[in-house]
């Protein structure tokens, strides 16, 4: 990360009252941490799957289990589900695996940052590249689950049409979401552990009020929150593209995108400087 | 502060100060021994660290309740090809300074400022998994320390030979032994070709022939760039560094040549912090150890009378004298098994050790008896006389001359 002639000074004062350096600061550091990034996620990527019998296979195990948890609630009426377009399993499916995606991406950062603790105590080294591995690592799963997921649609005889060219944008909105919200409560994550246990928690309720295992309701007050959830039109748009259908919420969707962008610089700048107060705080 | 030479720095030999790397002016660090306040204090960092205010400023020199300076108004400049020596106690700061050297951490009061790549061998093999293969390691452990993938495929070959890996290499590095695993790191750490290079106690790695390998590798770097060494080791320091910071509770007690300050941390150090001990087997009736004078000199022979009366039924075996320094390691021992038959009942027997060839100090004796099946102690006796030691001022166990890189 140390050019060949920078000078570097450091002193007490906030970094923030330069915003411009830290944000040329965070550009020059992403483009030096690229090969960083890439040999970390293929690092963990592989000790992930070396060590595991089913290897990539886990990737798909929890939607599985989820999406027939939901199928059995709703067939033996347990749960009542309203009507939805596409046959209920695949509409749980393609829901539970988009969700596993979104879910993928928030835990990265806070994830990531932890596991990198005792590197980050010792070295100095383009801090960035932590949650652009993590971004690389969920792009790496989400593939397989895509992969799955199209099976799985041709299999049920729904076939996507000219929009699968526009899915892999909504998936790239999906995990930028993801990372910029995880990637906002990393720096608390890191001093309390109260963060990460609570996330799961959050997490669990925002998936019941976003259309992942329901469609999106058509009467009462849960239409407010359902349509102002800004995850809805991620997830919807996400998963009309890949199944064919028009987005109805194509509006909204740009909008979300646009903020997420914004918000992932805004909070990029704010991991920024306070990653030396967080290490600090870890000891070595 | 004790200055005791604050001009040194201008050498004429050296170059002129457009050279200067390494530029620490008035440098404090605060720390917080509580956890609990110290992640309230971190939390309350965060939020003046994003809105920051004069009081979160001025808040910056004052120290919250349980807060105490971890270092406190450091100064000093390091040009290119010249290396100094951090030495102080555990705790006294080295660490928390390196760490802001290196830009982990930010400092409280004072200014850093450094020119060029830094290299630090603090943490040998970061980023290291043990899954995966030792290449595979290499470039993830290379990348942390920021080199490029062009940089370490130039370089990997000679890694590999360089950490004595060989057939390994495609092995994960779980079923390395740990000298492997350190001989790896080390051989990577040193690949980068740093301008200002920290350093912090790792040189005693590996067997013998390693280490030679490493300081030989470390020789090379010295010349190149502007180093800091961290170490406990005075015969290390002596060798390596050409000033000397001695830290005492994060304040700089001196700074100046190697030998002036680390006499200076040796002699604060000298005094024994052992306390005498003297434990006997029941069947010691007597003992008494008597060291024929006090005040040794370089190169003479050191007499000790051991009175010791033992009971009929026991016989003693092998004698061990030594001598311990400050830090109560052994400096010189000997040991003997001759008295075997002239230790019986009541004697008085003589004990010499040397020529003594030790640097200048206060050193104490250690007397073991073992019984004749040499598994039974019958007297371990520590610090049960001291004696003053006259010779030359060095630094080492044994003292040694400056050595002249080159």
């Amino acid at each position: 990360m140390s050019n060949d002639n920078s000078t570097r000074v450091y002193t007490p004062a906030s970094l923030i009252v330069h915003p411009a350096r830290i944000l040329r600061g965070m550009w020059l550091d992403m483009v030096a941490g690229r090969g960083l990034a890439w040999q970390l996620a293929v690092r963990d990527i592989k000790a992930q799957y070396r060590q595991a019998f089913l290897g990539v296979l886990w990737a798909l195990i929890l939607p599985l289990a989820n999406t027939a948890a939901w199928v059995f609630l709703n067939s033996t009426g347990i749960v009542s589900v309203g009507k939805t377009v596409l046959p209920y399993s695949v509409y749980v499916f393609t829901g539970t695996m988009l969700w596993a995606i979104f879910m993928d991406s928030l835990n990265a950062p806070l994830v990531q940052t932890n596991a990198a603790k005792s590197m980050l105590a010792k070295i100095d080294f383009p801090r960035e590249a932590l949650i652009m591995s993590g971004i690389l690592q969920t792009v790496f799963n989400s593939c397989i689950k895509i992969g799955l997921l199209i099976v799985v649609l041709l299999s049920f005889g729904i076939y996507p049409d000219w929009r699968l060219i526009l899915f892999p944008l909504s998936v790239v909105s999906l995990i930028l979401a993801g990372t910029m919200v995880g990637l906002l409560v990393t720096p608390i994550g890191m001093l309390y552990t109260d963060v990460g246990k609570t996330i799961p928690l959050v997490m669990q309720f925002l998936m019941f009020i976003t259309p992942v295992v329901f469609p999106m309701p058509t009467a009462g007050w849960a239409v407010k929150i359902f349509e102002y959830n800004p995850l809805s039109p991620l997830i919807l748009t996400t998963r009309n593209w890949l199944t064919g259908f028009p987005s109805d919420y194509l509006g909204q969707f740009l909008i979300i995108n646009l903020l997420v962008f914004l918000l992932l610089i805004v909070i990029g700048v704010i991991y920024r400087v306070t990653m030396p107060i967080l290490i600090e705080r870890m000891g070595s | 502060m004790k200055e005791i030479i604050n001009n040194i720095y201008h050498d004429s030999t050296l170059p002129a100060d457009s050279d200067i790397l390494v530029k620490v002016e008035g440098v404090s660090k605060k720390f917080c021994r509580d956890l609990k306040k110290s992640l309230w204090y971190g939390f309350k960092d965060i939020v003046n660290e994003l809105i920051p205010s004069a009081r979160a400023a001025e808040g910056h020199s004052t120290l919250r309740a349980a807060e105490f300076w971890s270092v406190k108004n450091v100064s000093f400049e390091l040009r290119r090809g010249e290396c100094l020596g951090l030495i102080g106690r555990n705790g006294a700061g080295k660490t928390t300074l390196l760490k802001m050297l290196n830009g982990l951490i930010k400092p409280d009061q004072g200014r850093i400022e450094i020119r060029g790549r830094i290299g630090a061998l603090i943490a040998l093999g970061a980023g290291f998994n043990p899954i995966l293969t030792g290449r595979e390691n290499i470039y993830v452990n290379a990348s942390v320390l920021g080199l490029s993938k062009r940089e370490i495929e130039d370089k990997l070959e000679e890694i590999i030979e360089f950490a004595e890996i060989g057939e390994f290499i495609d092995s994960p590095v779980q079923t390395y032994s740990s000298g492997m695993q350190v001989r790896l790191g080390f051989a990577v750490a040193t690949a980068l070709e740093p301008d200002v290079l920290l350093l912090d106690e790792v040189l005693a790695i590996g067997d013998a022939a390693f280490r030679s390998k490493c300081y030989h590798r470390i020789g090379k770097l010295l010349r190149k760039c502007a180093v800091i060494f961290v170490s406990h080791d005075s015969v290390q320091t002596s060798r390596i560094c050409d000033f000397c910071l001695y830290l005492k509770n994060g304040e700089m007690l001196a700074l100046g040549r190697t030998q002036d300050v680390l006499g200076e941390y040796l002699g604060d150090n000298r005094p024994l912090r052992v306390e005498p001990s003297i434990v006997l087997h029941p069947s010691v009736k007597h003992f008494k150890c008597v060291p024929s004078k006090t005040h040794i000199c370089w190169g003479e022979l050191f007499n000790v009378t051991l009175e010791i009366d033992l009971a009929d039924s026991v016989r003693s075996g092998l004698s061990l004298l030594a001598l311990l320094d400050g830090e109560a390691s052994v400096v010189q021992s000997d040991f003997t098994q001759q008295f075997n038959d002239s230790i019986q009942n009541g004697r008085e027997v003589q004990l010499t050790i040397g020529p003594l060839h030790l640097r200048e100090g206060e050193y104490g004796l250690a007397v073991t008896v073992l019984d004749e099946s040499k598994k039974g102690t019958l007297v371990h006796a520590i610090h049960c006389a001291t004696i003053q030691f006259k010779g030359p001022k060095g630094y080492g166990v044994i003292y040694q001359a400056a050595c002249t890189r080159g």
